[in-house]
């Protein structure tokens, strides 16, 4: 699995955040309130064709509003969104035909047959009747529906659910996909089915993806966005996100330590941090340079170093760092 | 077209709920044994008729107490057809598959509305085909029952609209019926205000009863009053619903 995700990325290239020509969606200054809470708070961004597009934030930050207001459920207070070049309120029809939709909870009759609530989604989005029998069966091969098709919905398990809605959401071949918390409350098999599934999507189709689950980003998104209390704190690729997550920390351990203080003299040192006897955390400001020094004035002052080590920050220690620090920005506002 | 192929989701959905079949079965039990009584009646007074110049004939002693008792069941059965349009599919969160489909907020509406006409439509005729059995025996005035028959589709498509609109205005399908049937009803007993003394009240409020547009309906007279009445009180209620629908999408919930 893995190398076939790579290489996928090498052929999609690394899409440059801010580029403009063939965006396929396009959301400027997008804002939300509930009476007089600003669910969303001037968004904008965009995504090219073939891009899957990892939506992350806390709960209640925003991804679902903002997930709905692309899909045209919700009006937005404020800003545009553009699909395909369509603004999706302007031309709402020929926007949503580009757009397929599976809600938090996915919009299933469960009085019909998997057959029977596919055949309807295909009618109401404009296929016609002689071609509606092919769209149903296309989209239960993609989503692993073939042995359900005559059973009811109520009476199927979570994660085959999941999946009608999904094939609810891919069936009229839409360019975009909007998937809201796709593998909530499965079971880790459902979950990796689904993501199979996802990344079998993102071959035709751009995917956004809302999560709070971390490592699905890093599997099978391209880019990354973080919302924390409505507004947009990140909008990188993975490669943009895997450099932060390389910090510049250093793990070092000497037989003979040295003083606290005689660490942080070294070039290139912010601070030293003491783990444990022997042990240290070095916080470096300028990369390599203080891995050069250290090694040298260990040479030369017999410290005896053991232990070098780069450490990598977690996806998780990036996401609560930057929703963090705005966390910690927030109430000064909210007081002024 | 879209509307089409919701009205067909929706009559679909209908008859896959026993509901649908249950409320056929008992407006038709009970009406039959309101119809069969009827008969018997009429066969009581044959004899004393046969002496009378202009005695009232078969069709105003059997079929206008019957679509007028057909009006009261069905005003107590719409609300329970109606209450589920909106309202269950707000509960369940499906109604975001037509939001986020290629559809108009009209499309969705006059679906559904048209959806459940066609299940009434098909209840009418069971009705009808009571008097139309008459044709056996006798000889009934095929206009009056045309014009009855008329009156009732547009009494129960009036009864629909408003049952639409109110289900549109909450998420619990109990609460939209109960409201339902409270405005069917007080349009209903609406002219009985002020009808004793006559003036301009009654006149406006006599207007208003969804009943007096009815009765003249059963005896067979046909005035476009009555029938524009009823196609006000049906256009008002869908382009209600249908901005109370763009409202949810205009304010979220």
């Amino acid at each position: 699995m893995l190398p076939t995700l790579r290489d996928r990325r090498a052929r999609a290239g690394a899409p440059v955040p801010g580029m403009s020509e063939g965006a396929l969606v396009k959301v400027e200054q997008l804002s939300r309130d509930y009476g007089s809470l600003r669910a969303v708070d001037k968004i904008s961004f965009e995504m090219a064709r073939g891009e899957v597009l990892g939506f992350l934030g806390p709960n209640g930050a925003g991804k679902s509003t903002t997930m709905q207001m692309i899909s045209g459920n919700l009006a937005p207070s404020a800003g545009r969104i553009l699909i395909h070049g369509l603004d999706i309120l302007d031309r709402p029809r020929a926007a949503k035909a580009h757009l397929g939709y599976l809600p938090e909870q996915p919009p299933l009759y469960r009085e019909l047959t998997v057959d029977e609530y596919l055949a309807f989604c295909a009618r109401l989005n404009c296929i016609p009747r002689n071609r509606c029998r092919d769209a149903v069966e296309t989209a239960k091969a993609r989503c692993g529906l073939e042995a359900v098709g005559r059973r009811l919905i109520g009476n199927l398990s979570k994660g085959f659910q999941q999946r009608v809605g999904i094939a609810q959401a891919i069936i009229h071949t839409p360019a975009v996909i909007i998937l809201d918390e796709p593998t909530v409350g499965l079971d880790p098999i459902q979950i990796r089915e689904i993501r199979a599934l996802i990344h079998d999507l993102s071959r035709e189709h751009s995917v956004i993806l809302s999560t709070h689950i971390l490592p699905e980003v890093q599997a099978i998104c391209d880019r990354v966005i973080i919302i924390n209390q409505g507004e947009l704190v990140l909008n990188d690729t993975i490669a943009g996100l895997q450099r932060r997550m390389e910090g510049n920390n250093l793990r070092v351990a000497f037989r003979q330590p040295p003083g606290e203080a005689e660490l942080a003299r070294l070039p290139g040192v912010v601070e030293v941090e003491s783990l444990e006897p022997g042990r240290f955390r070095i916080h470096c400001g300028g990369g390599g340079d203080s891995t050069d020094a250290i090694v040298s004035a260990s040479v030369a002052n017999g410290w005896q170093l053991c232990e070098l080590m780069p450490e990598r920050l977690s996806l998780e220690q990036v996401f609560i760092q930057i929703t963090q620090t705005e966390a910690h920005a927030d109430p000064g506002e909210a007081a002024a | 077209m879209m509307t089409l192929v919701i009205a067909g989701k929706e009559l679909r959905s209908l008859f896959l709920s026993p509901l649908a079949w249950v409320i056929l079965a008992v407006v038709q039990l009970i009406l039959a044994y309101l119809f069969l009584s009827q008969i018997d009646f009429f066969l009581q007074i044959q004899p004393r008729l046969a002496g009378l110049e202009e005695a009232p004939g078969i069709t105003e002693i059997i079929v206008a107490p019957l679509f007028g008792n057909a009006a009261v069941v069905l005003l107590l059965v719409v609300p329970m057809l109606t209450m589920r349009l909106v309202s269950d599919e707000r509960r369940n969160r499906t109604l975001s598959l037509m939001f986020s489909a290629p559809l108009s907020m009209t499309e969705i509406i006059l679906g559904k509305f048209l959806g459940l006409m066609a299940f009434l439509l098909l209840m009418l005729v069971l009705i009808a085909a009571m008097p139309l059995a008459l044709l056996a025996g006798g000889s009934p005035d095929l206009g009056v029952l045309a014009s009855s028959f008329l009156g009732l589709l547009l009494l129960v498509g009036s009864f629909a609209a408003i049952g639409l609109y109110m289900s549109t205005l909450t998420s619990q399908p109990a609460i939209a019926a109960v409201s339902t049937f409270g405005v069917l009803l007080l349009l209903w007993i609406l002219d009985w205000a002020g009808s004793g003394r006559g003036g301009e009240a009654s006149t406006v409020f006599g207007y208003l009863s969804i009943l007096r547009h009815y009765e003249p309906l059963l005896k067979g007279v046909f005035n476009s009053t009555d029938f524009v009445y009823y196609l006000l009180l049906m256009v008002t209620f869908l382009v209600l619903s249908v901005r109370r629908l763009d409202a949810e999408r205009l304010l979220g919930r």
